[in-house]
């Protein structure tokens, strides 16, 4: 395609510096729904959304909608959500259970493996000459189960999705592991939720891949106090002595901010406006020290995972994807997770802590949104276009073999903790994004 | 209850809720806080598609699930302090709100409160909100509001509102229903 020619002169980060065209143009918004969301591993769902043989929940995937369900066997499946015949939406409820999916327009009928069972009129107007068993659903190349969530790529050449993630599953991990240590443990709370936002997807996506940077725009909630001790947004007494790191895994796309702290730090206070939930965290922290060992330390902050994935590792525990709907909107669906054992007394407070927070009535995001919104708007004039944006901040300052007190973590990591903020993480997105839509295959991003 | 009496209820219900949507257009934030009880709930559930006989899962759980809102006196406060700060850039510059309250209904006395009984009312709203250059959302549903008596007055003790949305259309709700 023309279009990927300029790119070269669009995405520079070894300048760090990168047009507004990428934001805003048709074109290439076209594209990146083919070099992009057709290739790569995205998140689907919790696995606690389809516990059932039977249960379903209606995704998407890019611009598309998918049906992610549990056969009868209870194998998990992600179909695309087209009838093969004429194309009408075969499931158009949200979520729960059924023994098939039926076509509202002529009556083809799918069971929850995808199989073509039902065609009225089969034998009189078909005879023998429809063979069902080339017209199933139409199912993703590859999907993956890691921790209890799910995740799918339609590119049968895609590596496996623990390549995909390569390094970066030591971040990934500090979303989807138990707060005590153990390996995996979580469920998602009841109801996604879902909204619109007028931005490119790519806004979102990289603010989350992680901007310490904006501090200003959530001066408001720091004065007013959210967080779970009272003040400010969070508990801020196991973050002051941290070390604050921009991880970034720029050959990959993926990136999070993460807080090492010292060595020899002591358990902080935390979540201290409930003395229960306060007691259940120290005696995690407790227990995940015993199990870790040195990394215990280690915590996770904002991220993406590319493309368009966004973990939060903690406070709040939560999980965003920004579809694209078009270049000038995303629908964000979040996600919010406590361990599945964790005591009734934990989990309700965590849910009102997640909601003040996180989402369109979260006090937090609120100003992100209006940022995004209006940042993408002067994006699009012609005068604008004409004029990159910088990403300049940080550049030469990351390091392959960073190391702590003996403590090894893997990725391109620029220690930030006197810095304040760079803009690492966004440089490798944008590396990323741009080898995908130069490639012409998956042979071209390994 | 006669039906002069009746009508002398209704005329107060609506003559209160006119005067909290006035408080709420006017920016009279921290008046509006004074109309709620101290243990006032403010719930706002998100709504899902599924087949007509299945409306048990339509609605997100209140004290279980994720909603819009599930709010108490406490964060509604803050809520409304985090707008005065003046540096609340979802709502600086502040939007312009219209709040249209119709289809009251006074549906009697509600479970016995803690101060005695409470109403249950039941309107309809269309609240319009425009702000910067063009920027316009118009949110339309229902609300289910307990209202307390207390000193000769009402005030409100819970209300849930109900949108007439799955995907929010808007994207933000830094405003009150």
């Amino acid at each position: 395609m023309a279009l990927m020619k300029h790119l070269n002169g669009l995405v520079d980060v070894d300048r760090g510096i990168i047009s507004r065209e990428i934001f805003v143009n048709e074109d290439i918004y076209r594209a990146e729904q083919e070099q992009v969301f057709a290739r790569a591993w995205l998140f689907i769902g919790h696995e606690s959304q389809i516990r059932n043989p039977g249960d379903y929940l209606v995704s998407s995937m890019g611009e598309e909608s998918v049906i992610l369900c549990r056969d009868r066997s209870g194998r998990v499946h992600v179909f695309l959500n087209s009838c093969r015949h004429r194309g009408m939406k075969v499931c158009r409820y949200d979520e729960g259970n059924t023994i098939e999916f039926q076509c509202p327009y002529h009556g083809w009928s799918y069971a929850t493996d995808g199989t073509l069972v039902g065609v009225p009129f089969a034998k009189d107007a078909y005879g023998a000459q429809l063979d069902r068993s080339q017209w199933g659903l139409i199912e993703v190349a590859r999907l993956e189960v890691y921790k209890s969530t799910v995740w799918a790529t339609w590119d049968r050449s895609a590596p496996s999705f623990l390549d995909y993630i390569g390094g970066y599953k030591v971040y990934l991990d500090l979303l989807l592991d138990a707060w005590d240590g153990r390996e995996g443990g979580t469920e998602a709370i009841g109801g996604i939720h879902k909204w619109l936002v007028p931005c490119n997807w790519k806004f979102p996506a990289e603010n989350f891949s992680g901007d310490r940077y904006h501090g200003v725009s959530h001066r408001s909630v720091d004065m007013v106090g959210i967080g779970p001790s009272g003040q400010s947004r969070r508990d801020m007494g196991e973050r002051n002595q941290a070390r604050w790191l921009d991880v970034s895994f720029p050959e990959l796309g993926h990136s999070m901010i993460a807080f090492l702290r010292p060595h020899d730090a002591p358990l902080a206070p935390a979540y201290q406006d409930a003395p229960v939930v306060a007691d259940y965290f120290r005696r995690c922290e407790e227990e995940r020290k015993r199990r870790r060992g040195d990394s215990w330390r280690l915590f996770g902050g904002p991220g993406t995972m590319f493309p368009n994935t966004s973990p939060l590792a903690r406070q709040p525990r939560t999980l965003a994807v920004w579809h694209p709907r078009g270049p000038h909107q995303t629908e964000v669906w979040r996600w919010y997770f406590v361990d599945a054992d964790a005591p009734p007394e934990v989990k309700d407070f965590l849910r009102h802590y997640y909601i003040r927070y996180s989402g369109p009535s979260g006090l937090t995001e609120q100003d992100d949104m209006e940022n995004w919104n209006y940042a993408h708007k002067a994006s699009r004039g012609t005068i604008a276009r004409q004029h990159p944006y910088n990403y300049e901040m940080g550049l030469g300052r990351s390091t392959r073999a960073f190391e702590d007190h003996g403590l090894t973590l893997p990725g391109a990591i620029t220690d930030v903790t006197v810095a304040n903020a760079s803009e690492h993480n966004q440089r490798g997105f944008y590396r990323r994004w741009r080898q995908f839509m130069e490639a012409s295959s998956w042979d071209e991003l390994r | 209850m006669s039906d002069v009496e009746r009508l002398l209820l209704r005329q107060e219900v609506e003559e209160f809720l006119y005067r909290e949507a006035e408080l709420l257009d006017e920016r009279r934030y921290e008046e509006w806080l004074e109309l709620l009880t101290d243990d006032v709930r403010y719930f706002m559930p998100m709504r899902r598609n599924v087949p007509h006989d299945e409306t048990e899962r339509e609605f997100t759980r209140e004290g279980v699930d994720v909603s819009w809102f599930d709010e108490g006196k406490d964060t509604l406060t803050r809520r409304v302090r985090q707008i005065l700060t003046g540096i609340h850039w979802a709502e600086e510059p502040p939007s312009r709100i219209c709040h249209m309250i119709s289809n009251v209904q006074v549906l009697g006395a509600g479970p016995p409160g803690p101060s005695g009984t409470e109403i249950a009312v039941k309107s309809r709203f269309l609240v319009y909100r425009n702000r910067v250059e063009t920027e316009t959302d118009v949110l339309v549903g229902k609300r289910e509001d307990l209202l307390r008596r207390v000193n000769g007055g009402f005030k409100l003790a819970r209300r849930r509102i109900v949108l007439d949305q799955s995907v929010l259309l808007a994207k933000n709700l830094t405003f009150f229903f």
